[in-house]
């Protein structure tokens, strides 16, 4: 008797309608994101920077909570594909003037818009965009560029993509995430990227207060001891540790934090010798890495952020050729 | 007013009755069962030929949202809803705006009510002033305007001292003291059930322990001042077993769930769907079978609608800012039905005798009402439904002003077909619908 949840970023052809979250996707949609992606990261370095995938398309880009970073990247795939990018800081505009959200998307959505990109604070609020859209407008797409502790699945696309330009292979790693795992939608997003795609060892690393239950369940073995978690890693995933974590019932301070937490070279010694250091940006200098670390060998922080273009401009010329 | 049911089985738990046989009522009150009274001629005969006839239904927890609300829902949807659900006497929560913590409030709701005339409304007032866990309400004047118990509806009192006093007080004139047991502190501002599935979806969780340590406190406030209490919605595994066990050890205290615990589970989330946003949130599969094993064994008395009406802006929102509730007064029937069927199905042996308890005579029970019995000399409020009609939740068929449910979709068996209240036909099923 129990209602069929349709899976709302699917369209009945099980092609990507909205890219919503990672978990549920198979491992072919993630390759053929990374295999797009590909393709792109070419195009940053000629002189005319720009392919005309989405030309005639409009993107709007829905930012409900602060970002400078993922909104700039998706603004830059987005010209990069030849789309007219319209931004707007909602935090500003008509939700403060008692608009609801959905009021707000039927009037972009009339303006013909094509694409929405949407960062909000709550979890599970671009699925109710997607799911009004899926009723409304079935010809309008929406990328999640964040939801609440939700997920992040731009970022793990390529934070997928980084791996597999440095490791090739996913099925023989050994991937650790170190640091706030409870609020972070990026480890959320990296942990089901890393399963569907077949890495053996997924770890989680941090103090019990900001690790959330049920990691096991996801197929994540957890550690308190970064020490033990980071024996023979291939890949490193630091996350940021937010400002208003750092000291109070979680945490007691971010001194104590780096000194527990904090990926100095000693503990870096510790994985692989070839083990690479990402970052989802922005860091914490002294707090979660030691700038030794951070600007290190072995860390893969910026062309993260470079593969990250390539990756968005996939990501929205896949959707914008999927049709409902 | 002379009314005789006719072949219908009646089913009236608390005189063990399951029999085909006639019910006859006379100015409002049950007059006989079974033959008819001495020179009884009726004023209007009612078939009930392959329907259960049972007593009205006893809704431990409907909002109504008068006075405040109007804009969510208004006495005469709620109570027009309490009738297309069977519902005959209903205890509403106090958090209106204004909270029912002074007797004239208390008043006009049950004068508006009377006015409605429809199913008897019985108000509970509230614990503390406002809710807000600091000043004892004038208890004693409240209970002259018709409250019929005290609570803080979803507010948890932060100093123990308080609660104590109150249940000291309470306990001085044998009120009693109704609480959805929640500690103030562990899980606040969660939306869902501590679990894998709120790890997942990245929602701030409301763990088991929310429950159990307000419990622990609640039963050691009821051993050092004796004072009667009835916990609300129940919602996990663990937290039953401490009432088990404080039942067991002789404590006075009494327990409802709500009925979309005995069917969902936090997995009926499933993409962010904000209708299954309810308080205390659906939990896992263990708690719900517990639940449904605890109402067969007696540890829980009763089952309650949870009735919360909410509109589409408080809904169509992101699952964590979407507001908690369901409309329920029109599913408790078919969802209690369900309780028993799925119970057969399992092997186990719950009767339609006992579904039907917990939703009138326990509950009454439980409030300390005359009600939900179809004694001879009782108030008339009566139910007839079909127990096997298959109906499909849709919001446009629902009278309540609340159109959100978890169960939108759904296809559920048990269908009232009259609601008699005082001995009076105040809704009839349209043929056909």
């Amino acid at each position: 008797m129990p209602i069929l949840h349709n899976n709302p970023q699917l369209n009945k052809n099980g092609e990507l309608q909205h890219l919503l979250t990672i978990e549920g996707l198979k491992k072919s949609h993630i390759d053929h994101i990374l295999d797009t992606a590909s393709s792109f990261v070419g195009i940053s370095d000629r002189e005319v920077k720009k392919v005309p995938l989405m030309r005639g398309k409009s993107v709007f880009n829905l930012f409900f909570e602060n970002s400078t970073r993922t909104r700039t990247t998706f603004e830059i795939a987005s010209k990069r594909l030849s789309a007219d990018v319209i931004n707007l800081n909602i935090q500003a505009s008509s939700t403060t003037k008692g608009e609801s959200l959905l009021d707000t998307i039927d009037n972009l959505a009339a303006m013909h818009a094509d694409m929405f990109v949407v960062r909000h604070a709550q979890s599970g609020a671009p699925y109710m965009i997607a799911q009004h859209l899926n009723r409304t407008r079935s010809d309008v797409h929406v990328v999640n560029a964040g939801d609440g502790r939700h997920a992040h699945p731009t970022q793990g696309l390529l934070d997928m993509y980084t791996i597999r330009h440095y490791k090739k292979d996913f099925t023989n790693l050994r991937v650790a995430i170190v640091g706030d795992i409870l609020h972070s939608r990026v480890a959320r997003s990296d942990i089901h990227a890393l399963t569907t795609l077949g890495v053996p060892e997924v770890r989680a690393i941090g103090p019990h207060t900001l690790l959330p239950g049920g990691l096991d369940q996801m197929g994540v073995r957890t550690f308190t001891n970064i020490e033990e978690g980071l024996k023979d890693v291939d890949v490193i995933i630091m996350l940021r540790l937010q400002n208003e974590r750092m000291s109070g019932a979680l945490l007691p301070s971010a001194q104590e934090y780096f000194k527990s937490y904090g990926l100095t070279p000693e503990r870096l010694a510790l994985a692989k010798p070839d083990a690479i250091v990402m970052h989802p940006g922005p860091m914490n200098r002294g707090v979660e890495i030691d700038s030794a670390v951070a600007d290190g060998s072995q860390a893969v922080i910026l062309p993260q952020v470079t593969f990250g273009i390539a990756v968005r401009m996939a990501v929205m010329s896949i959707l914008a050729g999927t049709h409902a | 007013m002379k009314l005789h049911i006719k072949n219908g089985r009646v089913v009236d738990p608390a005189n063990g009755i399951d029999a085909v046989q006639d019910l006859f009522i006379v100015d409002g009150k049950i007059a006989a069962n079974g033959a008819a009274p001495n020179g009884f001629a009726a004023d209007q005969t009612i078939d009930a030929s392959g329907l259960v006839v049972a007593p009205g239904l006893v809704d431990l927890s409907a909002r109504l949202r008068e006075p405040g609300y109007e804009y969510k829902a208004t006495l005469e949807s709620e109570l027009q809803a309490a009738m297309q659900g069977g519902v005959t006497t209903l205890v509403c929560p106090p958090d209106t705006d204004p909270v029912l913590d002074e007797p004239g409030l208390v008043e006009m709701l049950k004068h508006r009510a009377r006015i409605v005339d429809q199913a008897n409304v019985h108000p509970l007032g509230a614990l503390t002033v406002g809710l807000r866990g600091q000043a004892l309400t004038e208890m004693a004047e409240l209970t002259e305007a018709g409250c019929i118990g005290f609570a803080q509806a979803e507010e948890p009192i932060l100093d123990t001292t308080v609660l104590q006093r109150a249940m000291q007080y309470a306990k001085t004139f044998g009120y009693t003291v109704w609480l959805r047991p929640q500690d103030p502190h562990i899980g606040r501002g969660g939306v869902a059930h501590s679990g894998p599935l709120a790890s997942r979806l990245g929602l701030s969780g409301v763990p088991v322990m929310s429950e159990t340590i307000a419990l622990h406190t609640i039963f050691e406030l009821m051993r050092a001042t004796g004072a009667r209490v009835h916990l609300c919605r129940i919602s996990s595994a663990a937290g039953l077993d401490l009432i088990r066990a404080a039942k067991k050890e002789g404590l006075p205290v009494t327990v409802d769930v709500g009925v979309h615990h005995l069917h969902m589970t936090d997995a009926d989330i499933g993409f962010f769907d904000s209708n299954a946003r309810l308080t205390p949130p659906l939990r896992s599969q263990r708690d719900r079978d517990a639940i449904c094993a605890a109402l067969a064994d007696n540890t829980v008395d009763a089952i309650c609608s949870d009735h919360t009406p909410v509109d589409d802006d408080e809904k169509l929102l992101p699952f964590g800012e979407a507001s908690p509730g369901a409309t329920g007064l029109e599913l408790l029937l078919a969802l209690t039905l369900k309780w028993a069927q799925d119970g057969r199905k399992d092997g186990g042996n719950r009767g339609l005798s006992q579904a039907i308890a917990k939703i009138t005579h326990q509950a009454a029970q439980v409030a300390g009402l005359n009600a939900g019995t179809l004694s001879v000399g009782a108030a008339a409020d009566v139910v007839l439904f079909d127990p096997d009609a298959r109906w499909l939740v849709e919001g446009r068929a629902l009278a309540s002003q609340g159109k959100h449910t978890p169960f939108i979709g759904y296809e559920l068996a048990g269908q009232v077909k009259a609601t008699i209240v005082r001995g009076r036909v105040a809704y009839q099923r349209p043929a056909g619908r």
